[in-house]
């Protein structure tokens, strides 16, 4: 399937071969698990197998949840307490449920770093990139609209401040707003959509890691180097690659046990960590909390909705030349959902001919200052819009736009990379291999013992 | 499990079948063990959450004031989601139901699980004793849920024996309860129950 030679399944049993002449079923399994994968990945390609294991975990506790929560505003908060109080184990898995989101987006934001340090959005994987794109989105709507439902202060705020988001745009805001809540605030009939919707969205998203994982089997893993596995002979291919299984099973299993050591242990020991203590009060409609934060892998891009007031000069000649039309509100509106945009755009916006950041010397000073630009925008997030923060954040803003609108075009003119090893199996033996004494090109692939 | 070699020769899954009794099989084993443990430790919370919670557990008693029931009358009650029938019964349904033989009886077993698995049907075993240990077999309490599919039986004299009678499917049940006639195979079943005081009945 990815254009890398390699052996096909065969059905042996007679019924192998009759349900193989039916439904290709086996078949396409063995293919699709057996893929041929470069052998020298390294631990920055184990996310994917912790966010599918996050989706499913999510999909079993959730269905779990359900069977015991009331989508109702006199009811919902008493039937969370219910589950958490009642139910057998409930506990254990609402508290896997709400720390399963923010492992999910670890590893969602693992996921995308690496994929932008190594180029895995150029050609000829756009169509992995975007699809991955619309699974974040996908994520996001669906994480927020879950805090939504336990109906606590935060849910209820939250639900009110992002809603109000929409309502920013010009003309028709309002009434989108409305549509949205089904009333004129939030309510019973927001809160009955948001389960409904959030109980869709995941399956849709499973839909969507499929084609996801689809197209990355049609063009191929990326690797650390960025180099092409060599598709010219089986034996080179075999030299480069290895099959997924057993050897990187294996090796994301390994991992995905470490990562649910940490993950078990915050459920166990700090269950409430990552969450707001405001959201185990009841939602109240009279009385917004003091200070109302989103969660916080929300937290950069809430940092850039904030960013431009209507002090900001572009927001001032935005609103100047619209007249008036674009106000300092829908701006941050547009800017929020803009830098998710020029992140998609990226196999468009690098000019360089290099995928991998390893060989491109000036790249990584700026994909490393990104990086810190992300983790400064999620703290900027978290503080009160006063002080020097507005500052900070308008700045970390401005990086984020610049990073994909500037930077990206230029260092493809401007950087001079360094060489890139011919292949993939140099790379590896350079790194990995037993220093040449396996003597033949193509011997390599012996497992270790 | 062995997936054995590809066409490259390089092996595919492991050792396991070439070598038996080495250390590659017990580690083998050993993972497989483990991952199975771990599966059903994962699995079991999420079977055992559909099992009653612990507020539908904590309900399982009810107290029952019975001072209102007039002879020849019936209060229902509704007890763990399920109606239960306490009859304060007249002399004629007392005398009705004393004077049938245990042989013409479909199921000959009291069905009272106050008194233990294997207790007759006769009136005497049916029927609730009063706080002081007397019985004079006036209170009959029992679940109104057919012994056939589980619908809840008509009551005040119902039937052709003069006590209940089950629409859905047409069981005849006696003034004591117990199933005379129709696809039913058990007389409707006793709950654990008993008077506190005098006006009281402790259901559970």
């Amino acid at each position: 399937m990815s254009g890398i030679p390699h052996d096909h399944y065969e059905p042996k049993s007679n019924w192998e071969k009759g349900l193989a002449k039916r439904l290709p079923i086996l078949g396409l399994m063995y293919d699709t698990i057996m893929i041929p994968t470069p052998k020298n990945l390294n631990w920055m390609w184990i996310w994917g197998i912790v966010l599918v294991f996050c989706l499913v975990m999510q999909i079993i506790t959730g269905i779990v949840l359900v069977m015991h929560y009331t989508p109702h505003v006199d009811l919902a908060f008493a039937s969370v307490e219910h589950i958490m109080r009642n139910v057998n184990g409930g506990w254990a898995i609402r508290y896997i449920h709400q720390n399963g989101a923010s492992l999910f987006f670890i590893a969602v934001y693992m996921h995308i770093f690496r994929g932008l340090y190594y180029g895995s959005y150029k050609a000829p994987r756009e169509i992995t990139w975007i699809i991955g794109m619309l699974i974040y989105l996908l994520m996001m709507g669906t994480a927020f609209m879950g805090y939504v439902l336990p109906w606590g202060q935060m849910s209820f705020w939250g639900a009110t401040v992002i809603t109000g988001l929409f309502g920013a745009i010009p003309f028709i805001g309002e009434a989108i707003q409305t549509w949205l809540l089904g009333g004129p605030a939030v309510d019973n009939a927001t809160l009955n959509r948001f389960l409904s919707l959030h109980y869709l969205l995941p399956f849709v998203i499973l839909g969507l890691v499929i084609v996801h994982v689809w197209a990355f089997h049609t063009t191929g893993n990326n690797n650390p180097t960025g180099v092409e596995v060599r598709r010219t002979s089986k034996k080179e291919a075999e030299a480069d690659t290895l099959p997924f299984w057993p050897y990187f099973v294996i090796k994301d299993l390994f991992a995905l046990a470490v990562i649910l050591a940490v993950f078990f242990a915050i459920v166990g020991f700090m269950p409430n960590f990552m969450g707001h203590p405001d959201n185990y009060i009841e939602a109240n409609p009279l009385q917004t909390p003091a200070h109302i934060v989103p969660e916080w892998y929300f937290l950069p891009f809430y940092a850039i909705l904030r960013a431009f007031d209507g002090e900001v000069w572009v927001v001032i000649i935005a609103e100047f030349l619209t007249a008036g039309i674009v106000d300092a509100k829908f701006f941050g509106v547009v800017a929020m959902f803009g830098a998710i945009i020029v992140m998609a755009l990226a196999p468009w916006l690098d000019t360089s001919s290099v995928r991998s950041g390893r060989y491109r010397p000036m790249f990584k000073w700026w994909f490393w200052v990104f990086i810190v630009n992300f983790f400064v925008l999620m703290w900027v997030g978290a503080r009160p819009a006063e002080g020097i923060y507005p500052y900070i954040a308008l700045i970390g803003s401005t990086y984020w736009f610049a990073y994909f609108l500037v930077i990206l075009p230029l260092l493809g003119v401007i950087e001079k990379p360094l060489p890139q090893p011919e292949t993939i199996e140099d790379d590896f033996k350079s790194h990995l291999g037993k220093g040449g004494s396996a003597g033949g090109s193509s011997t390599a692939a012996s497992p270790a013992e | 499990m062995s997936l054995g070699h590809d066409k490259g020769g390089r092996e595919t899954v492991s050792h396991a079948e070439d070598h038996s009794g080495d250390r590659r099989d017990f580690l083998y084993y050993a993972t497989g063990g483990m991952g199975a443990v771990a599966v059903g430790a994962a699995v079991w919370p999420l079977v055992n959450q559909m099992n009653p919670s612990a507020d539908v557990q904590a309900a399982s008693q009810m107290r029952v004031d019975v001072s209102g029931v007039a002879e020849g009358t019936q209060l229902t009650v509704l007890f763990l989601g399920k109606p239960i029938f306490i009859r304060r019964r007249t002399a004629d349904e007392i005398e009705a139901a004393n004077a049938v033989e245990l042989s013409e009886l479909v199921d000959d077993n009291a069905r009272n699980p106050n008194l233990g698995d294997d207790a007759e049907a006769t009136d005497i075993n049916r029927t609730l004793p009063l706080p002081d240990g007397t019985n004079a077999e006036e209170w009959l309490v029992m679940q109104g849920v057919c012994t056939h599919l589980g619908c809840v039986p008509l009551g005040d004299g119902a039937g052709d024996f003069g006590g209940w009678f089950c629409p859905c499917h047409g069981s005849h049940y006696d003034t004591a309860g117990r199933i005379r006639r129709g696809p039913a195979p058990e007389n409707l079943p006793i709950p654990v129950a008993e008077f506190i005081d005098e006006s009281t009945i402790l259901l559970g």
